[in-house]
């Protein structure tokens, strides 16, 4: 059923973004009988397009639109124009993201009453706590169809050689915590088939096993008629009447051509540099600082995870990308446990890459035998991705450029990043943790990688129960716009040591009651 | 620590890679027969020349440089100069039309060779050892010749379908079904680990 709006219709509920928040939404809402226009800035794949080829699928559906990273971080060497590896598509990231479908602490929420006040960094309580959204994370791990919850019902994702040399170590250094919530179907589920053990999840599910909202979400928003999808719809700006309401959306289709979608309800979700970044861009004489930017909080609190990761060669063959590509997850670091030395935790997660992207992330700069002598033993290796919390700190976030424009004349955004301490106290950890898990297996040896880009992007528009310490109320609602919301992991508050996309999802959910009942009580 | 793997009934690769007509008369089949790996210095010319002959527009002997140098900065000594070839031989195409990358190549190759006869009185292809050229690429590792070339090569040669079986990599598995049943899950020597 394929269902147009006007341009002039203003009782729709405009989406932005198609990913994990908005395409969540746009389901959740529609079930609810609420119409709405999805506006995704990029194009429609199909899994016809998935092909089993990591450069190739980078090149297809990477957000490949210029964006600069600064700050302290090593991205500005190795990675200056891409601080972020997300997906610019409908679907969003979750054509590439790795399925593992993790829930919060419940500490994480809680960050400030936790660790107290850290130097250097700006810390708050979420104004949602891990019980309101526990029976979310349910229906979430329900929709999703993660393997090995109660929830869905599925059992867990089979183990594959790389599952079983890491998760061999984890036992012999006494870890206890060994998960595997992927949200990947170990039998049908919910109308799409089960995990063939291809590997390359990462470059798009070409079976659709792997939970995407590309071929579940959408295509069920736009069997209810309640839906219309425009691709290749870049977001300008949000427009908003006298009163300082948003009234609609200025963006751009794919001939450049400019179109107003009037909306009753505007929602954000472009993830959390284009997020942020459609709001600064939305500054108006009501707005100067950009919009729901009273605190002056949005674009700030730029979290993308304590990350790291590392390469094992091991005495025997691994094969590591046959089979699901989240090999497996290992929670025993998460807790909070001061002394270690950081506050907050981490994951480490068996992550699998084929060899172009083990030859380009292993050592990036590198070159000569020492790299070549560990390519040589790519069938004999294992890797490691580690998760960890990330603080938030002010002056890391997204500003827009002052001089320097994209296609459609809008300042380009700059990703400040700079690691507080803790984040490098962690990353060490998480190092020598998985050396010592390689070497009681056998490791002859182990290769530490510097971060590759994250997909993990969170907090640029925080949620905060005072309006001055975040741009959003415990809806994803701003505190300064009542119609505007945000939802992706820019609503973030702390990033956890989570993979972000079930919460995301779980916020989805609660936030489409949200939305849906205030419209029914006409109180939006 | 007991390095050696016992007997394995898993699913492993060969790593090699079935010899080409093409590869034979390009010459590179000398380093498949095992002559390659005497030396890469004064046996290797003639194949290398060869090889390098392609490059009309550059001309042959900042081809061979190109090579020479590709494969100092991945060495791989199973893998042939011809795969190395498929990584460089773009840049004589491209820099008939790219005026910059021209200047840069040209340059870069005339920069390696003048710091190669400084030090040992020979054009840097030239130079017996890869230890000593390796020494020479210290000194322009950081600059944009060189880390153009290697950051190419990263996509060029690693990106090379061709290239994957030496490795272990079987590439492209949705049409084959997967692994479900091909050694996913196959893994028989960590018991003794």
């Amino acid at each position: 059923m394929d269902k147009k709006f006007a341009l002039d219709d203003d009782s729709v509920v405009v989406i932005i973004g198609s990913g994990a928040g908005g395409g969540t939404l746009a389901d959740e809402l529609t079930r609810q009988g609420v119409d709405v226009v999805i506006l995704e800035a990029g194009k429609h794949h199909t899994q016809e397009d998935f092909e089993n080829d990591e450069w190739a699928m980078f090149s297809k559906i990477s957000w490949l639109d210029k964006r600069i990273s600064a700050g302290g971080w090593h991205h500005t060497q190795t990675y200056p124009n891409l601080p972020a590896w997300i997906v610019k598509g409908v679907g969003g990231s979750t054509m590439h993201w790795s399925g593992v479908a993790l829930r919060f602490t419940p500490h994480e929420f809680r960050i400030k009453s936790t660790y107290g006040e850290i130097a250097g960094a700006n810390l708050l309580d979420w104004p949602v706590s891990y019980a309101e959204l526990e029976p979310y994370y349910e229906r979430a791990e329900r929709k999703m169809g993660v393997a090995g919850t109660k929830a869905s019902g599925l059992p867990p994702m089979p183990p594959s050689n790389h599952t079983k040399v890491i998760e061999a170590g984890a036992r012999k250094l006494g870890y206890k915590e060994i998960v595997r919530p992927v949200a990947s179907n170990t039998q049908p589920y919910d109308g799409r088939p089960a995990c063939q053990q291809i590997g390359f999840c990462m470059q798009g599910c070409k079976v659709g096993a792997k939970w995407s909202t590309l071929y579940s979400e959408i295509p069920r928003a736009m069997k209810t008629g309640h839906a219309e999808l425009r691709p290749q719809s870049m977001v300008l700006r949000i427009e908003h009447d006298k009163r300082g309401r948003a009234s609609g959306v200025l963006y751009a289709d794919k001939d450049g051509r400019q179109h107003l979608q009037k909306a009753r309800v505007v929602c954000v979700a472009g993830n959390s540099i284009e997020s942020p970044r459609l709001l600064l861009n939305s500054a108006s004489s009501l707005f100067p600082n950009g919009l729901a930017n009273s605190s002056g909080q949005v674009g700030r609190n730029y979290m993308n995870h304590t990350t790291a990761a590392a390469l094992t060669i091991n005495k025997g063959p691994v094969y590591m990308y046959r089979g699901f590509d989240i090999a497996t997850v290992i929670s025993d670091e998460v807790a909070n446990r001061p002394e270690r030395g950081f506050v907050g935790g981490y994951h480490l997660e068996g992550l699998a890459l084929h060899l172009p992207f083990t030859a380009a992330f292993m050592k990036p700069g590198g070159w000569g035998r020492e790299v070549t002598s560990a390519l040589e033993q790519y069938d004999h290796m294992s890797c490691v991705w580690v998760c960890g919390e990330d603080l938030p700190q002010e002056e890391n976030g997204i500003t827009l450029h002052p001089t320097e424009r994209d296609q459609h004349g809008l300042p380009i955004p700059i990703v400040t990043k700079t690691d507080h301490t803790n984040d490098a106290a962690m990353r060490r950890h998480g190092l020598v943790q998985w050396r010592k898990l390689s070497e009681a297996v056998g490791a002859t040896r182990v290769i530490d990688m510097p971060p590759y880009p994250a997909s993990h992007n969170m907090g640029t528009n925080r949620m905060s129960a005072k309006p001055r310490d975040g741009v959003l109320n415990k809806w994803g609602q701003t505190h300064d716009v009542k119609n505007l919301f945000v939802s992706d992991g820019s609503q973030f508050t702390s990033s956890g040591a989570a993979n972000p996309t079930l919460t995301i999802v779980a916020l989805a959910i609660r936030q489409a009651e949200y939305i849906a009942g205030a419209m029914k009580r006409r109180e939006l | 620590m007991d390095n050696k793997i016992p007997p394995t009934s898993m699913r492993v690769l060969g790593k090699t890679v079935t010899l080409s007509r093409r590869g034979f008369l390009k010459g590179s089949g000398l380093t498949a027969l095992g002559i390659g790996a005497l030396s890469t210095g004064t046996l290797m010319t003639p194949a290398r020349h060869a090889l390098a002959a392609d490059f009309a527009n550059l001309g042959a002997d900042v081809g061979k440089t190109l090579l020479v140098l590709a494969r100092d900065i991945f060495p791989h000594d199973k893998i042939s100069d011809r795969y190395y070839m498929l990584a460089i031989e773009p840049y004589d195409a491209r820099c008939a039309t790219d005026a910059a990358l021209r200047t840069l190549i040209t340059e870069g190759v005339a920069g390696l060779d003048r710091l190669a006869r400084t030090r040992h009185d020979k054009p840097y292809a030239e130079v017996p050892t890869e230890a000593e050229r390796v020494a020479l690429l210290y000194t322009i590792e950081h600059g944009a010749f060189f880390q153009k070339i290697k950051g190419d090569m990263v996509t060029g040669f690693y990106n090379n379908k061709a290239v994957w079986p030496f490795f272990g990599e079987e590439g492209s598995a949705w049409e084959k079904g997967g692994y479900v049943n091909r050694g996913f899950d196959d893994i028989d020597w960590l018991a003794k680990a």
